[in-house]
């Protein structure tokens, strides 16, 4: 590598490998599209498509999260302002729309929700990135409180406590597309969402984009090569309220319904949540979490009443253990799956999930069984867990449980840095030994 | 002769504290001249000063004739004036080919450009390319800057500097911490990469000071007491007692 290239033959290699690049990304994106595009036939379960579509808002609005946060290394905690100001604005849209007071087929619904989350981003922005950090991060929750504090004050629009409904079979068509089955509307969803995922990664790969990241590294330095941090932070924050907006137009056209929860301190911790446990270091991070968090919000929701609990010990779990996220977790092995060494993971890695389910079946019982004695179920003497009837009121399940936790526990202690060990060997440089 | 950068009566205190009591320097362009001065004298906070971190408390400063006084650091740096910092300033998680590029971008004006796409823009690759070959980086390149030597990170930091084709350089003891070899090596880049362009360098190794400057400017508790050739430097005896004989042992 260290000789170097003769300066002639450079520019022409770097235009071939941009192109092939550029080609690549393209087959990339139209993969993707088609995957989605094909989703609805190969889950064949009823409630897939209702899924998929809340996965696909929670997509958008991650990405946009992971502008500020991972990129432009802004900690938001009032980010579903512009989701749920988009919302409404996109609601109101239809509504006139099904009037007849405008044009705007459903489509186009969501451009409202974009315009909405950038005009207001532009406003609250402008004093919001005059600094990063502690300061961000304490505007963005008084930005949060005001517009709480503004959904009881401005009735009309935020429809106060029932909030505002819409009805997108009433609104014009285009091509005479109706959006009345869940899969078209899923349909509309994905479009936006490779849409937006794919001018989100473009903007990532732009002049300001790059700057962006200079600017979360450090902004000291960004300012002594002719930017202004304050800037560069007010278009990313100003790009992510956009998109954000566009998450809030799809959620409008979706449920058909906008409450004052929608822009609250909970929206905002949620995608907190998500895009940290998928990683914010990498673009697909906020993907995978959206994924993974919305799959076990409706999952786990259907199985218990304390699943926030669990997303909770989850999120700690992973800025614990795993702060680089999923994403990150999955990039540890690139140097081992290009190695051809990932076979020699699967036995260390599968002690490791044995004891984690041990140790996670024990805290799961502990947690359904408190949950059970401390509610209004507790009139019945049994509980089915993990398809056994056990009573909490005796001794022995909870002796079971905690042995379990315990056994786990220290299962995990001993396997785990096995399989760090494991996977360090593998990602090792060179031939194998 | 041009004058690249003109001190006029600057001062500078913090709160009751003066720190600079009255600069007045001129550096004419194309030359390449050192501050020295004792520890406390100010030297750094000069620089800060004349790069617009820290406001002045009066006094003017100009750029190649343009009145600074009062501009942010963004501002004065794209009237053509870059600097590098005493403790390394660099990007730490972004690839050292990034670190460049980051200073490159705005000089070929790509600006806040959200409809360009970085790395189809040839120019910058370009640049970014010759001078990482300047700095020996090639190699590195695809390394987050976090992880090189601090040899190495003191090379980006002055690659960062002038990757932005600044016609001033301030460079804040570009090779403090370096062991001789290294340090032989920063000033034969520096004598590169500054080849043609106006210098001011913060130095305390007089072998460093002596070998690059036309002139040397003296500041002692933030006062300039002298402001000359390096032999009359070397000769006045005002200098030699501020650094008790300091600089004719070292050379």
């Amino acid at each position: 590598m260290s000789t170097p290239t003769p300066a002639a033959a450079r520019p022409l290699a770097i235009d071939q490998a941009s192109r092939s690049g550029g080609l690549r990304a393209f087959g990339l994106w139209l993969g993707v599209a088609l995957l989605l595009v094909v989703l609805p036939f190969v889950i064949r379960t009823p409630v897939a498509v209702p899924i998929m579509s809340q996965m696909g808002i929670a997509i958008v609005f991650a990405l946009s999260f992971n502008m500020l946060l991972g990129q432009g290394g802004m900690l938001s905690f009032g980010h579903a302002v512009y989701f749920g100001v988009g919302g409404f604005i996109a609601a109101h849209a239809l509504n006139l729309a099904a009037a007849r007071g405008v044009y705007l087929p459903v489509p186009l619904v969501p451009l409202a929700g974009g315009l909405g989350g950038l005009v207001f981003a532009m406003i609250f922005g402008a004093f919001s990135t005059i600094r990063s950090g502690t300061v961000f991060a304490m505007i963005s929750l008084g930005v949060g409180e005001l517009m709480a504090a503004s959904s009881l004050i401005f009735d009309r629009f935020f429809g106060g406590e029932e909030g505002i409904t819409t009805n997108r079979a009433k609104a014009p068509l285009l091509f005479g597309l109706t959006f009345t089955k869940d899969r078209e509307v899923y349909y509309l969803i994905a479009f936006w969402v490779v849409v937006t995922a794919a001018a989100m990664y473009a903007f990532s790969r732009t002049p300001i984009g790059r700057i962006a990241n200079a600017v979360r590294d450090n902004p000291e330095r960004a300012e002594f090569v002719g930017y202004s941090p304050r800037w560069v932070r007010y278009v990313s924050f100003c790009a992510a309220g956009l998109f954000a907006g566009i998450a809030g137009g799809l959620f409008a056209v979706n449920y058909e319904i906008l409450t004052a929860e929608n822009m609250g301190l909970n929206a905002s911790g949620a995608v907190l949540l998500m895009t940290y446990i998928g990683g914010i270091g990498y673009f697909l991070g906020p993907i995978m979490g959206a994924v993974v968090f919305t799959f076990l919000q409706s999952m786990l929701s259907d199985y218990t009443g304390i699943w926030l609990l669990y997303l909770g010990i989850l999120f700690l779990a992973t800025v614990l253990f795993v702060p680089a996220g999923l994403a990150g977790l999955l990039m540890l092995h690139a140097p081992a799956w290009r190695a051809g060494r990932l076979p020699r993971l699967i036995g260390p890695y599968l002690l490791v999930a044995v004891f984690g389910v041990v140790a996670a079946v024990g805290v799961v019982g502990a947690f359904e069984m408190t949950h059970f004695l401390a509610s209004a179920e507790s009139t019945r003497a049994t509980k089915r867990l993990f398809g056994v009837a056990v009573a909490p009121r005796t001794a022995a399940p909870w002796l079971a449980f905690i042995a379990l936790t315990a056994v786990g526990a220290l299962g995990l202690r001993w396997a785990a840095p096995r399989a760090t060990a494991a996977l360090a060997e593998a990602n090792r440089p060179g031939p194998s030994r | 002769m041009m004058r690249a950068l003109e001190l006029q009566d600057v001062h500078k205190a913090f709160g009751p504290t003066p720190i600079i009591r009255g600069v007045s320097l001129t550096i004419e362009a194309g030359t390449r001249q050192a501050l020295i001065g004792p520890n406390g004298a100010g030297k750094s906070t000069l620089f800060n000063l004349i790069t617009g971190k820290y406001p002045v408390s009066s006094g003017h400063i100009r750029l190649k004739g343009a009145e600074v006084t009062g501009r942010r650091p963004n501002e004065i740096n794209r009237l053509g004036l870059s600097r590098s910092f005493q403790v390394t300033n660099i990007f730490p998680q972004l690839s050292v080919f990034e670190n460049v590029r980051c200073s490159v971008l705005w000089a070929l004006g790509y600006r806040y450009s959200f409809w360009h796409r970085v790395n189809r823009a040839r120019d910058v690759q370009e640049r970014t390319e010759t001078v990482l070959e300047q700095l020996n980086l090639m190699a590195r390149r695809h390394v987050p800057a976090g992880v090189l030597s601090y040899a190495e990170q003191r090379a980006l930091e002055i690659g960062i500097t002038i990757a932005g084709g600044a016609d001033v350089i301030l460079l804040d003891e570009p090779t403090s911490g370096m062991s001789r070899s290294e340090t032989e090596h920063v000033v034969q880049l520096i004598r590169e990469v500054t080849a043609g362009k106006t210098l001011l360098m913060v130095e305390h190794d007089m072998g460093v000071v002596f070998d690059l400057a036309d002139r040397i400017a003296v500041l002692v508790y933030g006062e300039i007491i002298a402001h000359d050739t390096p032999e009359r430097i070397r000769a006045n005896a005002a200098v030699q007692e501020a650094y008790l004989g300091v600089p004719q042992g070292a050379v």
